[in-house]
């Protein structure tokens, strides 16, 4: 580590490249070991284990009340965990008060202290450091420097914008050079426009850096977007870890499928499954579909099969490829974007399907009409079984 | 319309009248030259030059003040030590039941605060020997008691409503327990620490009851004084003291507005730029 260059250079510097969770070998930066942490009766977070490596931006995903706030706050020391052990760096840190962790946390309210100007609030972590005064003014300004607040040093807080309030609150954890940096719902309260352009900012910064970011949030397109990997919480527990592409494209269950974007569910009867590939048969529709990635099913068995909207390719004629499931239906509406169209069709079952087409070709006009009859058409990739 | 607000605008002028004329007229009757504080017997200052040489009431009022003065100050630390340790200290056992306890004097009747006060101070003294004569010490002792509630109330209401992650920030940056109640929460409670200051000064000064149970022979407040002269007939004498006393109030909420309305101003013109 540079004392002089105001950024934190670990050995492996910037983010976390390939994927070290696939590779046995990596030893974990953020360990939690079947961690527990109950009130009363109820289990805010239910035994879990975690590794996170280092340089990951690892997001904790799930709605109000799941247990992601207790986790984050377990890490940063201020809940005690009913069971279990939290390790960083191979330090057990279970036992550590919150001001002896080498870790920081940026708050959803952002917490930045009303009655010290910008530069106080900035460099209070290292004064409690008890740093040389030219020190801190240095590391102060070169902070301020890199989220781009030098001119406001000497403002109060109730002078600035949401945003530049974030930007303090980031500065100030940033500065003492954690190990870990915890984020709460780190763009909640920002609007769409600053939001997008903060996104990627945090993106370049922990890329700068290379300090382990773990980001709780109940927005998928912000984990989305920040994440090497996500975590889906709920009711205490992680009910899929993965990257975006993985929880997207192979959700675990019905919850999951839902909670990132829109999934067409198909309730179906499996006809043969030979590991591989499965066949079933939609509910009151002869259409059979055709699968992989399917754990092995007895035949006769019900289950569920979701494909995404985007998944889904639209045709007035009947598609010839190979290896296509193919179901027909009516057009019932249709949206226009621009870009896209967003079509809901009546498949002969009456189940309404959702597609979302690109439009590839220039024409003013609607290439497809309501009421027109149209085949649907899915590569067996690219659906899934769910669970419930 | 206009009919109701002629009658509104009679009431307001009647409403404020009810709540000065009594003063003012108190204040008109300290330059009164007669003896009887009832009728107008011409302008006069002698009532001033009077209390100047009237050492009793000079007395109470430097009495009055002392204990004020010291009592709100001790009541401020222990109120706002209260305060914390109901608020800031996590959940335990009893919490709850102090919490409601430490608002009960203030619906106390005051009659009843002070008698048990003083039955207090008695056993105390046959038990121990101490205090060894009522007065200044054992009215203090009761103001601090009776005001430490006001302040604990007002400083706890201002702890509910900080936002308590300003705390944790600070201890995740590397603030010890103490340290982040020195850094962040005192500077941010002491607007509340100063009303609670200032309504205990006012309580104090103010208070004839409690002071009259816990005080002894010789120790009079500036109230009792006042009190058990007017029992004897009104002297102009205690409208000349009021007189003093309102224009020191008047003066003090003058200033403490017109450096309040600066405040804002500024605030106001930083923001806008």
């Amino acid at each position: 580590m540079t004392e002089t260059s105001g950024v934190a250079k670990t050995d492996n510097g910037g983010a976390c490249t390939g994927a070290p969770w696939k590779d046995p070998s990596q030893k974990p930066f953020i360990e939690l070991q079947s961690l527990s942490k109950r009130f009363g009766s109820f289990a805010a977070v239910d035994n879990i284990s975690l590794k996170i490596y280092r340089g990951e931006l690892f997001t904790i995903l799930g709605g109000s009340g799941c247990g992601k706030s207790t986790l984050l706050r377990m890490l940063a020391g201020f809940e005690k965990p009913s069971a279990g052990r939290i390790l960083i760096d191979g330090t057990d840190i279970t036992e550590t008060p919150p001001y002896d962790r080498p870790v920081n946390m940026m708050f959803q309210s952002y917490a930045v202290f009303p009655h010290m100007s910008v530069e106080q609030n900035v460099a209070y972590g290292l004064k409690k450091e008890k740093l040389p005064k030219g020190e801190i003014a240095q590391r102060v300004h070169e902070m301020l420097e890199l989220v781009q607040l030098p001119d406001l040093a000497r403002r109060k807080p109730n002078q600035l914008s949401g945003g530049q309030r974030q930007r303090v609150a980031l500065a100030r954890a940033l500065i003492k050079r954690p190990k870990v940096l915890l984020l709460d719902e780190p763009l909640a309260a920002l609007d769409k426009k600053l939001r997008e352009q903060t996104q990627f900012e945090l993106m370049n910064l922990q890329d700068q850096l290379g300090i382990t970011f773990v980001v709780v949030t109940h927005d998928q397109e912000e984990a989305m977007t920040l994440a090497t990997r996500i975590a889906v919480m709920e009711a205490g527990r992680f009910v899929q870890i993965g990257t975006p592409s993985e929880v997207y494209e192979f959700p675990h269950n019905r919850f999951i499928a839902d909670f990132f974007g829109k999934i067409n569910a198909f309730d179906a009867t499996v006809i043969a499954c030979d590991g591989e590939t499965l066949t079933a048969r939609l509910d009151n529709d002869d259409t059979q579909i055709r699968t992989r990635h399917a754990p092995p099913l007895e035949p006769g068995t019900r289950c569920v099969i979701g494909v995404r909207p985007e998944k889904l390719l639209i045709s007035t004629q009947a598609p010839t490829q190979e290896g296509y499931t193919v179901t027909r239906g009516v057009v019932e509406d249709l949206a226009y974007y621009g870009n896209r169209s967003l079509y809901r069709v009546r498949s002969r079952s009456g189940q309404v399907i959702q597609v979302s087409a690109q439009n590839y070709q220039r024409s003013a006009e609607l290439l497809l009409e309501w009421d027109d009859e149209v085949f649907l058409s899915w590569d067996s990739s690219c659906s899934v079984v769910l669970t419930q | 319309m206009r009919r109701s607000s002629t009658f509104l605008y009679s009431m307001l002028c009647f409403g404020y009248a009810f709540l000065y004329i009594p003063i003012l007229v108190l204040m008109v009757y300290s330059f009164n030259n007669a003896r009887l504080a009832t009728v107008w017997g011409g302008f006069s200052t002698r009532w001033y030059s009077a209390l100047l040489e009237n050492s009793q009431i000079l007395d109470a009022a430097l009495l009055s003040l002392e204990i004020a003065l010291v009592s709100a100050t001790v009541a401020t630390g222990l109120g706002t030590l209260a305060a914390l340790g109901l608020n800031r200290m996590g959940r335990y056992r009893g919490r709850t039941v102090f919490t409601g306890m430490i608002a009960a004097p203030l619906v106390m009747p005051e009659v009843i605060t002070g008698l048990s006060l003083l039955l207090l101070f008695v056993s105390l003294q046959e038990l121990t020997g101490w205090p060894g004569s009522r007065g200044a010490n054992t009215i203090t002792i009761a103001h601090i008691t009776f005001s430490m509630a006001y302040v604990a109330v007002i400083v706890q209401s201002r702890l509910a409503a900080m936002d308590q992650s300003l705390e944790e920030a600070a201890m995740d940056l590397g603030g010890r327990p103490y340290a982040v109640t020195l850094d962040i929460t005192l500077p941010l409670i002491a607007p509340a620490m100063a009303a609670g200051w200032l309504l205990s000064f006012t309580l104090s000064l103010d208070d004839l009851v409690i002071a009259s149970f816990t005080s002894g022979a010789g120790a009079s407040t500036l109230p009792m004084v006042i009190f058990s002269k007017v029992k004897l007939g009104v002297t102009p004498e205690i409208n000349a003291l009021a007189t003093i006393i309102i224009g020191i109030v008047t003066v003090g909420v003058v200033i403490a507005g017109w450096t309040m309305l600066r405040q804002q101003r500024q605030l106001a013109n930083q923001q806008a730029r």
